[in-house]
């Protein structure tokens, strides 16, 4: 008695639940790994997963077994030269290496000390972000900057001659071309057939006067039809543009930090993940996504993202130092009419107390009128200084586009982020 | 017999029809045989869901672990690495017996594996002693609905963290949760949920029995129990028998009656791991005699296919390519040698026997004269059914096989320098090297002899423990974490104490102090 059942539909994932179970146990050890790997890749680098190695001593069930030492007899197979009484020098030297009775104690084989494995992209973000639950990072309906687009809209008779169109113009001069040889050439026939008829008569009858007219007008008419131009200005058709009003489909992300003596490790990393949440949110919704980062502490600079995150520096800090570089790269490289500019700026709230002003004066005349977005956040968990009060005047201008959040850990990141952009999207819908 | 026949199907594709066909053609060659099997139950699954099958032992619905979420992430990356292909087959232990078929199999490897598992192990489930006695085939898929479904419950009772953490302690006793020497009771999911309330109320009151009249003894001063002296304990109170009576081998069976601090569903959960522990019980001892007998009956079932004229010669070379490679054994100097190969050995023993049934030599007729020129298929059928491994290579591993083996002793003693031959497949040599496999596996020799000598329920509750050494063989290093996870289903102090030969050679104790430090 047999029954078959096909189970292929079934639900997959079983192990699901255990692998989440896994995933959850050995927590400590995988953020070390993927903090490891956030530091390590480029904020552009994030949509993949990663390999995740965890001691095995770490992860092991221990059961009871033998340990090496005392005597014990092993059977092998394929004995070719050994006679009873030989004697073999131990492999590795150590007691009892090839237990071959042992098998049941490590599943794994090989007796690899690591045991390695691989998180999916979505559980690698989750990771990343302190297992907050990631917003699903669709296209909404951000507004954006129009772009100008020319497109071809048909044909016309003028334009300039890098947009003539060949075989339109040829066509055009062949219609041409038959439209006005063809009276010529009838009355060419015409004449001809007259001709014909003329000498065909007899010697008697023919009239030489009428051949010598006739033969006249034929030249004629054959010269005529010469002259008709094989092309000429009228047959010439050019390729026409219109322009079209499109979202542009480009981005540009500015990350300003702050580098100044103040800022730790620990404080970059936060902030490393916060360009990171927003540099995924834009890859979303733009095809192009450049970034440019500036640093600064008395004077800013614009650096490679390796230089951003990891180079140290002391000093003090000018913040309006960086928003004037931002204004000039902008200027220079992304002009607002075709990029979308978002600025995302870092800091843990120090600033000159003179240069706050500057600042506030800066964006509110300069900066914001370009900008798609402004986001600031401030990683201290102590009291706001100058520049968040004066910033918070910005924010009244530009209630719609600038935002500032406060930052202590690296799990306020997500729900700031939220915070952040939530009156955005409610606004665009 | 007739090769005139059209093959039932050739080609590597397969379909339900033709799988239908060769199942009914190899369940009248099974009768002919007189091979006794549960009904099968054939399930075709995905890749993904063998992964799945793999993790959760085979077992068709499991309880909840970290560690099978562990073992599925093993096997992925080891698949996806192309380190391990999949076994092409997993065969649970049940009534009707369920068998898994891969999709991607080609239609030969559907066909061996129905004959091997749907035939082979099928009938081994059914007549080997070891299942007979200690699974109970009927009521094992209920019984793990039951499991799952009551681990489920504690963990939204108690929490996943609570519960897990038992999960952790049980498995790391799991092997220590078998009666070896005694008929456990069958198991029944209905009668479990039934008996559930009841059993938890009477379990506790019989452990509260026992841990009433306890006293609190004051600080680390407290005294083992019986040493007391008698101008100090003028009734005799702690001068009782000791607790328990006899060493108890079955640690978790003892955890579960008498650990005093446990929850009624701490116990019921003891109990579920050591009764699904006990399910593996048999295979764990039999691995050898049920390949062995799964890969006698694919061979002799396809080679019968073969003669019929029901497969055709492409499907029967690709089937022999895929046997060979199955009953490899790589030479012990081999880079692929990974141990004795229990397919190669328990096929080649059970290839012998027929051979010996059929065409005893005079070697056998010394050797075997009970069974040299007996009807090969009930000489057989009896070696499946009452033997282990240790047991049937103990009694069948004939020197014909040791010689095709070329199966040799060496000897690793620590307190001599090299290791020693200790004896080969020669005439002086066959009951040694036979003695020593079999002894190989044995699990008393596989896994260090651990039982549980005393409680102190007169002292300070301490749990104390022997390990029995078998050949001076100490205890690995996880013995540390194994007695910590003792120590949290106990409650109280454990102690293990290493012995050979009467002579103590190690003392563990968890929670670690001062005391056991020194003496190491």
């Amino acid at each position: 008695m047999t029954y078959f059942i096909d189970r292929r539909p079934n639900a997959k994932h079983k192990s699901a639940v255990n692998r989440q179970r896994f995933l959850e146990r050995y927590r400590k050890h995988i953020k070390r790994s993927v903090e490891e790997a956030v530091n390590r890749r480029s904020i552009t680098d994030m949509e993949r997963g990663e390999k995740i190695s965890i001691p095995t001593k770490d992860i092991s069930e221990p059961v009871f077994q033998h340990g090496p030492g005392g005597a014990r007899n092993i059977v092998a197979p394929g004995n070719k030269e050994f006679l009873p009484g030989d004697k073999i020098r131990r492999p590795g030297g150590q007691g009892g290496g090839g237990g071959a009775g042992e098998g049941s104690a490590s599943n794994q084989g090989e007796g690899d000390d690591e045991f390695a494995f691989t998180l999916s992209r979505e559980e690698f973000l989750e990771f990343v972000f302190d297992g907050l639950e990631l917003p699903h990072l669709q296209r909404k309906p951000l507004k954006s900057l129009e772009e100008i687009k020319m497109v071809r809209a048909g044909l016309s008779r003028d334009g300039v001659p890098a947009r003539i169109s060949i075989t339109r113009s040829m066509r055009e001069a062949y219609a041409r071309r038959i439209a006005m040889r063809a009276p010529i050439k009838r009355a060419l026939k015409e004449a001809q057939q007259a001709l014909e008829d003329e000498e065909r008569k007899d010697t008697v009858l023919r009239n030489p006067a009428r051949i010598v007219e006739l033969k006249a007008e034929i030249e004629r008419l054959e010269k005529r039809i010469e002259a008709v131009p094989f092309i000429d200005t009228y047959d010439l058709r050019y390729h026409q543009l219109s322009a079209q009003p499109q979202p542009s489909s480009q981005a540009v992300m500015f990350c300003v930090m702050d580098v100044s003596g103040s800022m730790t490790q620990n404080h970059k990393d936060i902030a490393k993940r916060f360009f990171l949440l927003l540099y995924l949110f834009l890859e979303k919704h733009y095809e192009k996504v450049e970034l440019v980062f500036v640093r600064h502490h008395t004077a800013a600079r614009e650096v490679s993202e390796e230089e951003f995150f990891y180079s140290r520096e002391t000093g003090g800090t000018i913040v309006s130092s960086a928003l004037t570089l931002v204004n000039k790269i902008i200027q220079a490289r992304y002009p607002a009419e075709k990029w979308n500019l978002y600025v995302a700026q870092a800091s843990d709230g120090d600033n000159w107390d003179d240069d706050s002003n500057t600042c506030r004066d800066l964006l509110i005349k300069q900066l914001m009128p370009q900008l798609q977005y402004y986001a600031y956040v401030e990683i201290t968990p102590h009291d706001h200084q100058s520049l968040w009060h004066e910033y918070q005047s910005v924010a009244e201008h530009f209630p719609e586009r600038f935002a500032m959040q406060q930052i202590v850990g690296a799990g306020d990141i997500y729900p700031v982020f939220r915070e952040l952009f939530k009156r955005r999207l409610n606004q665009a819908r | 017999m007739s090769a005139s026949q059209k093959p039932i199907a050739t080609g590597s594709d397969w379909n339900f029809n033709d799988l239908e066909r060769f199942n009914d053609k190899l369940a009248a060659l099974a009768d002919e045989y007189r091979l006794n099997t549960y009904p099968n139950q054939i399930e075709v699954i995905t890749t993904e869901q063998m992964m799945d099958a793999y993790a959760s032992v085979g077992m068709p619905v499991g309880y909840h672990h970290w560690s099978f979420g562990k073992q599925f992430l093993a096997v992925e990356q080891a698949y996806k690495r192309g380190q391990m292909g999949l076994a092409y087959e997993l065969v649970i232990n049940s009534n009707p017996c369920i068998a898994y078929l891969m999709e991607e199999n080609t239609l030969m490897m559907q066909v061996l594996v129905m004959a091997h598992a749907c035939y082979g192990h099928n009938s081994f489930f059914k007549g080997n002693y070891l299942f007979r006695t200690w699974t109970d085939a009927e009521s094992i898929v209920d019984y793990l609905v039951f499991a799952r479904q009551y681990i489920a419950q504690c963990e939204e009772r108690h929490g996943v963290h609570a519960v897990e953490q038992l999960l952790d302690a049980c498995h790391a006793l799991q092997n220590y949760g078998v009666d070896r020497y005694k008929r456990p009771s069958p198991i029944s999911a209905e009668e479990e949920a039934k008996r559930q309330d009841e059993r938890e109320a009477y379990l506790q009151t019989q452990v509260n029995m026992l841990w009433r009249t306890i006293p609190e003894l004051p600080g680390n001063a407290t005294p083992l129990p019986g040493s007391l002296h008698s101008d100090d304990d003028p009734l005799g109170l702690h001068s009782g028998g000791n607790y328990p009576p006899e060493p108890q081998e079955n640690l978790l069976y003892f955890i579960e009656k008498n650990a005093p601090l446990l929850a009624p569903w701490q116990r019921e959960m003891v109990r579920i791991v050591r009764k699904l522990a006990q399910y593996f019980y048999p295979q764990r001892q039999t691995q050898v005699m049920n390949e062995g007998w799964a890969c006698f009956w694919h061979y002799t079932l396809m080679n019968r296919l073969y003669d019929e004229g029901d497969v055709d010669e492409g499907l029967m070379l690709e089937f022999l390519q895929s046997h060979a490679a199955v009953i490899n054994q790589p030479d012990f100097d081999s880079p692929y040698y990974n141990g004795i190969n229990p397919y190669a050995l328990g096929f080649a023993i059970f290839m012998d026997i027929k051979r010996i049934c059929e065409a005893p030599t005079e070697e056998d007729q010394q050797w075997f004269p009970d069974i040299a020129g007996t009807p090969w298929r009930s000489t057989l059928e009896f070696a499946m059914c009452n033997f282990k491994d240790e047991s049937f290579i103990q009694q069948y591993l004939s020197p014909k096989v040791m010689r095709d083996l070329k199966l040799f002793l060496i000897v690793d003693d620590d307190q001599v320098e090299t290791l020693v031959v200790g004896a080969i497949h020669n005439e002086q040599g066959y009951r040694r090297v036979r003695d020593a496999l079999s002894t190989q596996y044995a699990l008393s020799v596989k896994e260090p002899n651990i039982q549980v000598v005393e409680a102190a329920i007169r002292g300070d509750r301490s749990l104390t423990l022997h390990h029995i050494q078998d050949s001076r063989r100490p205890l690995g290093r996880s013995v540390y974490p194994v007695i910590r996870h003792l120590h949290e289903l106990w409650g109280f102090p454990v102690r293990l104490v290493s012995m050979d030969e009467g002579r103590v050679t190690h003392r563990y104790r968890w929670p670690v102090e001062e005391e056991s430090k020194d003496k190491s």
